[in-house]
């Protein structure tokens, strides 16, 4: 139990990564980054929390970490158009090149 | 490199990420013990500021700074994107909006639910200080609200609602505005983006300094801001290039 | 109780990340996503943080599979 949320938190991560690698598709590279994001917001909250403890809202009593719940916060939010920037090149390469296969993309190749 | 050497190469790579996780993990304070410094530290400041929402407080007042770096990442983004997705001179031409039939149900649903979600996003963000809410969250709300026009209507409903210009000018002036507030406080002898504002009375609306004010601020700002990244987005999917559905 | 509630949340959240990672077709992970995002707001508001849990909803569930359908729509280009 005392592992299991920080378990999950390295399994997204991994697995957004392992499909970035393996990806056939533009689009689905940026899906996955969300999903190896979304591993490091269950990691944050997971550090924050406190077994009995309340949300940090009219704190009366223990209430969970609010500096972690903060920097999360504002994280979903940036990496949304963060995201949308990479859907923009994503698109922008389709017109170039005319598709969104990495193997197909030989100008890329360094 | 193959897909499948590629595909070796990065279990590979994942496994030795996942030992060296595990041992940090094994390190780590236990899962829901009650060590926690950050928050010790916050606490009182909260209380002092007269601000219940501590996520607020620390957003907003606390790491304030830090609040207007992520906001330049935003506008940052935002430029990208309106620099990448600019339709080019013959694409401009053959913008059509389609008018696609949509069935009355979505379109009731969508008419009802745009002014309960826009004054949801508004109440979202005028009581950050007090319950869960703020600028973020609020103005995202508010952004998705307006939309509902697209989804329920058709496009040049939402396009005459949302004047471009506008939302750009005021992404702008909610970052810009955000620095000007760090400066008065440059002025009025404290450091920047200190709580200069009377702090008033815990649970009133006009309480906690600036911190209602820099969360209206950057309400506006991701509104503006997602506005506008949202219409790229939706004037490239209606460019028909030759015989399009 | 809220031991049981946490790990079939968690359990449900390390399901739905393998399903939105192994959907190949992106417009088809859009909606994966969006369920996704669903249960991470379940498990950010288990781990008492309901602020992260509403900017979750509102970004995860709502803009980005609109963005995903967007992007997917402009670069499938015209439909034979």
């Amino acid at each position: 139990m005392t592992y299991a949320c920080y378990g999950v938190a390295a399994w997204l991560l991994l697995i957004g990564c392992v499909a970035m690698v393996r990806s056939r598709n533009l689009v689905h590279t940026v899906v996955s980054l969300s999903v190896a994001q979304a591993g490091t917001y269950v990691l944050l909250l997971g550090v924050g929390y406190q077994r009995g403890a309340v949300a940090p809202i009219e704190p009366a009593g223990p209430v969970v970490d609010p500096v972690v719940q903060a920097m999360t916060l504002t994280d979903i939010v940036v990496s949304a158009t963060i995201t949308a920037l990479l859907l923009a090149v994503s698109v922008q390469i389709a017109k170039r090149h005319g598709t969104v296969v990495p193997d197909e993309l030989h100008e890329l190749r360094g | 490199m193959t897909l499948r050497v590629r595909t070796a190469v990065c279990l590979l790579g994942a496994a030795g990420v996942a030992v060296l996780l595990a041992l940090a993990f094994f390190k780590m304070p236990s899962f829901g013990g009650d060590w926690h410094p950050y928050r010790d530290l916050v606490r009182p400041i909260g209380a002092l500021h007269a601000t219940p929402n501590l996520i607020s407080s620390v957003n907003f007042d606390i790491r304030a700074l830090d609040t207007l770096g992520e906001e330049s990442i935003v506008a940052a983004s935002v430029v990208g994107v309106l620099s990448l997705l600019q339709p080019s001179k013959e694409e401009r031409k053959s913008i059509e909006p389609a008018e696609r039939p949509v069935a009355s149900a979505v379109k009731l649903a969508g008419y009802l639910m745009l002014p309960v979600t826009v004054l949801l996003g508004l109440d979202v963000v005028l009581h950050g200080h007090l319950t869960p809410g703020g600028g973020f969250q609020g103005g995202v709300v508010l952004v998705t609200g307006w939309h509902l026009l697209y989804i329920s209507g058709s496009y040049p409903a939402l396009a005459r609602l949302r004047p471009i210009d506008w939302c750009e000018y005021a992404e702008a002036a909610g970052i810009g505005l955000y620095a000007v507030t760090g400066i008065l406080g440059l002025g009025l002898g404290t450091e920047f983006l200190a709580n200069f504002l009377p702090t008033g009375q815990a649970g009133a609306l006009i309480s906690a300094g600036i911190v209602p004010v820099l969360s209206i601020l950057v309400g506006i700002a991701v509104a503006g801001g997602f506005l506008v990244l949202l219409a790229q987005f939706l004037e490239q999917s209606l460019i028909r290039e030759g015989s399009d559905s | 109780m809220t031991t049981a509630l946490l790990l079939t949340v968690l359990a449900l959240v390390a399901f739905a990340g393998l399903a939105v990672v192994v959907t190949g077709d992106p417009a088809r992970q859009a909606i994966t996503l969006s369920l996704f995002s669903l249960t991470l707001t379940v498990l950010f508001l288990v781990l008492q943080a309901p602020d992260v849990a509403l900017s979750e909803l509102v970004v995860g569930a709502a803009v980005v599979p609109l963005l995903v359908m967007l992007t997917v729509r402009k670069v499938r280009g015209p439909k034979p």
